[in-house]
């Protein structure tokens, strides 16, 4: 049992956060033929895309209703509407997220309502679904701005089933700590028990790296409108992250597919679960394959837990990944020295660490060195300073990863995906000396130096 | 208040741009109006940023929500030969509680915080457009903080809907005229001294052409602001010459020195091989002109002799391996003519520029080495034509920044960041061949026949 600190500080340090509007942007990333656009300074959008395209290595589409003095001043619906025209002339989308900032939340901006009476008077906007988003800047972080995009996709598009057969079909609401090559892993899962996957947002038809063959201005792939619009039709829904669970519920209150929702798809018994609930649903057992990668997942446990035994990790990140390589790691005998998160998550308080604090990378840093140091940090790309000054080594995981190759296939979910996770974990304990004083690995290399 | 220094900075007499303008195009003032939906680029408070983040010892504080500093901070590829404070991101992180209350109190504690923790030189508060919309005074923040904990505290007004990030450099480079430099006197000042405005140390680029000072016994005071330490900003007002690199960036700030202090500019480029010459042969004379002994403006062409002969035997083997090859230059400002010598020299064709940011002087000067082919010169190019041209076979590779890089690879095409996020320098003599060099091993790399050869089942 963990104890949960927010100290609410005055002064974040090294951040660990970024912003709910690029986390609902993010998501937008996972829909076909979609061009988001922020409602906020020219600023708001800048950051957000450079910050995706260093992650994606791709290019990024994002929009600015590019907000200055007067506008903020006499409000935005001009600019909102200036900026959808000119996209729908400029990109022709199939879909607009319009997503709210920080900036706009404060003067109190209707985007809702604006964007009613502007899609009124322009017919150009009628094949265009507009999904207009509340994610100010000052509320929650990533995983808050990716739910409340997929809620807002959910409730302005999903249509009640009417009556209609249901398909042989399952949604995946994935959060945002799963990367296109997870979405790709568990979509490979869901067809072998022969169902097809409504994936909402999939990034792994749009941000996997692939070289299409012309020139596109909008997202080069995802989930199209016509598919969520038929979600109401699947059997059941499977959300992946306990940010998920409104996203999930609101799609049940809307079309009464039910639902469930899978705290981690990343270590054997979360595994198991997700495929216990495959079985059932599409009523074949588990396939060969599953069973085979079962147990190539059980055999790297038993590789692989000499490595975590005793080692000292810390990690941080959004709530979802913190407690999935907590999990993770702590089930193969690892302590966790630290844990950081971005905001309160109860769930947290199940992790087998002492406290798990809100903050930043400098609350990090102070309790890796409170615990006498630590051999391994689980984290994004910067917390790089931390692993530079103390010689810690770095396993890069979650958002943004700028300075690694390929952060959008990187695999933890399913068996495969955590067999090939804890290869990579463990081969990093294995090289490093340890830093943990009282670990066998400092006997090891004392003795071998005295020797 | 704002309002009034953006209408001075956005109608500086020292801008090139601004004196080629009509009277009344020249009292709408420079900043241009973004478009909704169509927008590209940072906003003021970005500008700000980039101009003053290379500091190195200062705690660089931003009042605002997450999003200003929490999705930037580290990225930009400045080095620093010291300090690496400046590479922190610091914020308070304003959250719904802090705009029912106003943020004031919160930032004196994070300064404070700040202070205490990391001893820094200074502290410089960036506002930010929720900062200012919930009407923090921040100049007020600023003052009592820096009275009563002895530390200089730096108010930085530069709300992102100020305007684009252009703006905002020159509100950066305002700040430091107001707050910061003249505040030391050091001891040491000599008739040698020289400040370089505008250049941010990219990837370590002051050390390709801060050697080449040192050989003809000039000091460099200050770079503002790459690699700089707070105290050399703030006691550049000793300095004899300014030189001015990306003139629009800092030039207002140059104007001012010299019409306070005395201190006089030229504006100049590191970038290409005889620019860099130019440079030199310019700050010389002008040190010279301010005291200096007058052996210094022979030396610098001794150095000037011997570098350019040393470079372009450096580029000579390069020249079987790039003739013919077409390259499109996408990056503006002096970029869009200064690279262009060289590249032709080791015999490449040039087959266009782009002279988006740059100055009317700027555009002459591409035309020139373009020899006067008019259609050469592009002003914005869409992504799709780019793509085009890539696919026609018009461009072989591309230079540019960052934000096109996509539109070349992912028609399988050569491309080289010359732009902020550079890893190589590419400054003075050294970097030209630099420059060339990583042309060579991008345009020559083995992989682009095999990226694009169908795959078997596919026609050809």
């Amino acid at each position: 049992m963990a104890l949960i600190i927010d100290h609410n500080k005055a002064l974040s340090s090294s951040p660990l956060k970024v912003s709910a509007p690029l986390g609902a942007a993010l998501a937008f990333m996972g829909m076909r033929g979609c061009l988001p656009m922020f409602h906020g300074s020219q600023g708001c959008t800048a950051f957000a895309l450079v910050m995706m395209v260093r992650h994606f290595r791709e290019a990024i589409p994002l929009q600015t209703t590019a907000m200055n003095e007067i506008s903020t001043i006499l409000g935005g619906m001009d600019q909102v509407e200036q900026g959808l025209l000119n996209i729908a002339r400029r990109a022709r989308p199939e879909m607009i997220g319009l997503i709210s900032t920080a900036l706009t939340e404060t003067r109190g901006e209707d985007m809702g309502g604006d964007v009613r009476a502007i899609r009124a008077r322009n017919r150009e906007l009628a094949d265009i679904a507009v999904i207009d988003v509340s994610a100010p800047d000052f509320a929650g972080s990533l995983e808050t701005g990716w739910g409340k995009a997929v809620t807002a996709i959910i409730r302005q598009l999903v249509r009640p089933a009417g009556g209609k057969a249901a398909l042989n079909r399952v949604n995946l609401l994935p959060g945002c700590h799963l990367t296109p090559g997870d979405v790709e892993a568990l979509k490979d899962i869901v067809a072998g028990f022969g169902l097809e996957a409504v994936v909402l947002p999939d990034l792994s038809d749009s941000l996997d790296g692939h070289v299409p063959e012309s020139y596109m201005p909008t997202t080069l792939g995802g989930t199209g409108t016509a598919d969520v619009g038929e979600m109401g039709r699947s059997r059941l829904t499977i959300a992946v992250g306990e940010h998920m669970r409104i996203a999930a519920k609101t799609l049940e209150d809307r079309t009464g597919v039910p639902f469930v929702v899978l705290d981690r798809v990343t270590g054997l018994e979360a595994v198991d679960r997700l495929m216990v609930c495959l079985s059932s649903v599409a009523g074949v057992p588990v396939p060969a394959r599953q069973r085979r990668a079962r147990s190539q997942l059980v055999d790297a446990m038993l590789d692989g837990h000499f490595y975590f035994a005793g080692r000292r990790i810390a990690i941080a990140g959004e709530p979802s990944l913190v407690w999935t390589m907590g999990r993770l790691v702590a089930d193969l005998g690892a302590t966790i020295a630290a844990a950081v998160t971005t905001r309160t998550q109860p769930l947290l308080a199940d992790l087998p660490a002492e406290r798990v604090i809100v903050g930043d990378f400098e609350d990090m840093e102070d309790q890796i060195l409170e615990a006498g140091g630590c051999d391994l940090i689980i984290a994004n790309s910067n917390a790089r300073q931390v692993s530079t000054r103390h010689g810690i080594p770095l396993f890069r995981a979650g958002f943004p990863v700028f300075d690694r190759l390929g952060a959008a296939h990187m695999v933890g979910a399913g068996y495969g995906g955590t067999r090939d996770l804890i290869t990579g974990l463990g081969n990093i304990l294995m090289e490093s000396p340890g830093h943990a004083p009282d670990t066998e690995h400092v006997h090891d290399h004392a003795a071998a130096a005295a020797g | 208040m704002l309002k009034r220094k953006i209408q001075e900075l956005m109608t500086e007499p020292g801008c090139a741009i601004n004196r080629a303008k009509s009277d009344t195009d020249r009292r709408k003032g420079c900043g241009t109006s973004l478009v909704p939906g169509a927008a590209a680029g940072g906003c003021a408070f970005d500008g700000a940023k980039i101009a003053l983040q290379p500091i190195t010892d200062v705690v660089h504080l931003v009042h605002g929500p997450i999003a200003c500093e929490g999705n930037s901070w580290d990225g930009r590829n400045s080095w620093s030969s010291g300090s690496s404070l400046y590479r922190r991101g610091f914020t308070t992180d304003l959250g719904n509680l802090d705009i029912v209350q106003g943020g004031e109190r919160k930032l004196y504690k994070a300064i404070r915080q700040a202070i205490k923790r990391h001893q820094p030189a200074a502290v410089f508060v960036y506002q930010t457009c929720v900062g200012a919309l919930i009407g923090d005074d921040v100049d007020a923040v600023c003052r009592a903080a820096a009275q009563r904990l002895g530390t200089p505290v730096i108010p930085i007004n530069a709300p992102g809907f100020a305007g684009s990030k252009n703006l905002g450099n020159r509100l950066g480079g305002d700040a430091l005229f107001e707050h910061v430099i003249g505040t030391v006197e050091p001891d040491d000042a000599g008739p040698c001294d020289i400040n370089i405005l505008g250049e941010y140390n990219v990837a370590g680029e002051l050390d390709q052409f801060r050697p080449l000072l040192g050989r003809l016994g000039i000091r460099l005071r200050a770079s503002i602001t790459g690699d700089s330490r707070y105290r050399d900003v703030a006691a550049a007002h000793t300095a004899r010459a300014n030189m001015v690199l990306c003139s629009q960036a800092l030039v207002t700030l140059a104007r001012r020195m010299e019409e306070k202090w005395g201190i006089p500019y030229f504006e100049g480029s590191f970038y290409g091989i005889s620019d860099t010459s130019e440079a030199l042969r310019a700050i010389a004379r002008m040190l010279v002109g301010r005291g200096a002994e007058s052996t210094l403006i022979q030396r610098t062409e001794d150095l000037i002799a011997e570098e350019e002969a040393r470079a372009w035997a450096r580029l000579a083997p390069y020249k079987a391996r790039l003739a013919g090859r077409k390259v499109l230059l996408y990056t503006g400002g002096v970029k869009s003519w200064s690279v262009i010598q060289a590249l032709q020299e080791v015999g490449m064709e040039v087959v266009g520029s782009s002279v988006r940011k740059a100055t009317e002087a700027d555009r002459i000067k591409a035309l020139e080495r373009l020899g006067g082919d008019e259609d050469k010169l592009a002003d914005a190019i869409t992504p799709r034509d780019m793509y085009a041209m890539f696919k026609d076979g018009k461009a072989d590779m591309m230079l540019s920044g960052g934000r096109s890089q996509f539109v070349a690879l992912k028609a399988r095409t050569p491309w080289i960041d010359i732009n902020q996020e550079r890893h190589h320098g590419y400054a003075a003599y050294d970097g030209m061949v630099e420059l060339v060099r990583q042309i060579d091993l991008s345009i020559n790399n083995p992989i682009w026949a095999r990226v694009r050869a169908p795959a078997p089942w596919e026609e050809s």
